[in-house]
């Protein structure tokens, strides 16, 4: 048995996992643009602001490659997909035969048609060259527009703001992390970040970047008029699936590639997974593309397994995430900003003064949603609680308390939950 | 493989078991130093639960699928070996509290004495068992095999 794996991050990385629990012999292909041996995408802020090293960069040890019996072609781009004589072309004309094949090509960062787009200092933020690069050029750097306050934005801000860097974050939203927040954890953020002196504009965007003579970025004109100098504009919008590869094969896309419970395409033998794939979102009940790391493992895991012949079902996904700004800890999950007239409830508790915030969102007396801000301790049993679909009414109206655990849950459940081992 | 196992109806609510958790994973393994003179000072791995009369101790239940080896972004969450324990990596972490958010048991602590690290039970690692079940006062604690 031949696998072929195109891409080296999380989504590759677990479908290796995969594949070597139940098949020790089968040879393992792993194709990867970058020259990198598997590394932590989320780390390339902590490696731009100084906190983490090269040798610290790794998702795996760097053993891992031996220890799984896994051949790489790093720096190598897959450019073609033939279904029909089950290859793939790679960009240096070379072509690799598979029996099973995934696909885990992630994100592209999406750069929105901007005059002046094309300026020497404007760059995007999602690889560790480009945290490289910007890390080599921050120290000349005086001041820096990021345009788009959502995860990745934020992030290239936290990186920058260690080095100093007179900050000003564009959002077009009414807040930052409009997505996986709300207005009132945002504003807990927004002030601490004002305090810490970074300027934020909202409700706009870029309309013009303006070059100097020798083409370089000098300054930005907002839509809403304003002019604002600058020596570097970073564009973090957010990721489209990196679907390039499969385009002028027969493997269904839609926003992503369309995947099974199994990872399957609609291509025999041809799998995909990770921010590339559109898979089971358990709370909205229909296929999305959820770009954040635990869904992309577990469906490289899946799909590993699966392409072993080990069908093991794909339990879904859902939005979460966890993020530090200004030292202030926020984790969201599920449905956050629930619609005024679908039968939701919520429940919240509101601390200014210890900088506390949390926020429950429920539909049918289940947890289909919450919002964290400051006391983020335990979060992951209101995950549990989402995923599993618990009955949440006896227990109801303890969830926002600070001290919320197991011991809330009903006799049956606790004595459950702590008597046997989560799968 | 062995596990930690709690009994509500004997529990007693006296802590013990915290406390000994943070000797066991103090450097001197005193347990006076180790509350009065060391630094930093460990989180206790395991958390007594109470509610009026309730109580029961819990730490991480070593999934068989753990979500904190899936959700975690560096790598510093492990599996040790096929059946073995899942153990953490400190110098590998960095505070993002992935875990946190994953984990069902709430049982991963955010650990920010010096630098962010979760910290979580180990089960003893090289005990014959952990120290919680080993210090139990009332035997509310039981380490065994359940499959």
């Amino acid at each position: 048995m031949k696998y072929v794996i195109i891409g080296n991050s999380a989504a590759a990385v677990g479908c290796v996992e995969g594949i070597r629990k139940y098949d020790s012999d089968g040879e393992i292909l792993l194709v990867s643009k970058e020259p990198y041996a598997t590394y932590s995408r989320p780390l390339i802020s902590y490696y731009l602001a100084g906190q983490v090293d090269a040798r610290h960069m790794g998702y795996r040890p760097a053993s891992f490659y031996k220890t799984h019996r896994v051949t790489t072609l790093l720096g190598s781009e897959a450019v073609g997909l033939d279904t029909k004589d089950k290859s793939v072309r790679l960009s240096d004309g070379r072509t690799v035969a598979y029996d099973k094949l995934l696909i885990a090509t992630g994100g592209v960062p999406f750069v929105p048609p901007i005059e002046g787009s094309d300026a020497e200092g404007v760059m995007t933020f999602t690889t560790w060259d480009d945290a490289k690069r910007l890390k080599r050029l921050v120290p000349r750097l005086k001041k820096v527009v990021i345009l788009g306050g959502g995860l990745i934005g934020i992030k290239a801000m936290e990186g920058l703001q260690a080095h100093g860097t007179d900050i000003t974050v564009v959002e077009l939203m009414d807040r930052i992390l409009g997505l996986v927040l709300d207005k009132t954890a945002t504003s807990f953020l927004e002030r601490k970040l004002k305090e810490e002196g970074v300027h934020l504009v909202k409700e706009t965007t870029i309309k013009k970047i303006h070059k100097d003579n020798a083409g370089r970025a000098v300054g930005v004109t907002l839509e809403n008029g304003r002019e604002l100098a600058t020596d570097q504009v970073i564009i973090a919008i957010g990721v489209r699936p990196n679907i390039g590869l499969v385009k002028d094969s027969p493997v269904e896309t839609n926003r992503g590639i369309v995947v099974d419970y199994f990872m399957r395409t609609s291509e025999a033998d041809v799998y995909a997974a990770g921010d590339v794939a559109e898979a089971d979102d358990i709370l909205h009940h229909e296929p999305r593309v959820i770009p954040i790391l635990p869904n992309a493992y577990k469906q490289g895991k899946v799909a590993g397994s699966s392409m072993t012949g080990n069908e093991i079902e794909y339990p879904g996904g859902m939005v979460m995430n966890s993020v530090e700004v200004g030292g202030i800890p926020a984790i969201s999950a599920g449905i956050m900003n629930p619609p005024d007239d679908e039968g939701y409830e919520v429940k919240r508790l509101i601390d200014r003064k210890n900088g506390v915030y949390r926020k429950m969102v429920i539909r049918d007396n289940r947890l289909v949603g919450f919002i964290l801000i400051g006391a983020i301790d335990r979060a992951g049993i209101y995950t549990g609680l989402i995923r599993e679909g618990v009955n949440i009414s006896p227990f109801k109206n303890h969830l926002t308390d600070l001290d919320f655990g197991v011991i809330c849950f009903p006799k049956d459940l606790r004595t459950y939950k702590i008597s046997n081992v989560y799968m | 493989m062995k596990r930690v196992y709690a009994k509500e109806e004997i529990c007693a609510g006296c802590r013990l078991c915290e406390v000994w958790c943070v000797v066991a994973h103090s450097k001197s393994g005193d347990i006076v130093k180790a509350f009065n003179s060391e630094f930093p000072r460990p989180l206790p791995r395991v958390m007594v639960e109470e509610a009026g009369p309730f109580s029961f101790a819990l730490q991480c239940r070593h999934c068989m699928e753990p979500p904190c080896i899936e959700a975690c972004m560096t790598g510093a969450m492990f599996r040790d070996g096929a059946e073995g324990p899942v153990l953490h990596d400190p110098e590998q972490c960095v505070g993002c509290w992935m875990c946190v958010m994953v984990c069902p048991y709430g049982a991963i602590a955010r650990d920010v004495t010096i630098k962010k690290i979760a910290s979580k039970c180990d089960l003893c690692q090289g005990e014959e068992e952990p120290s919680c079940v080993a210090h139990c006062p009332n035997e509310a604690l039981v380490f065994e095999d359940r499959g």
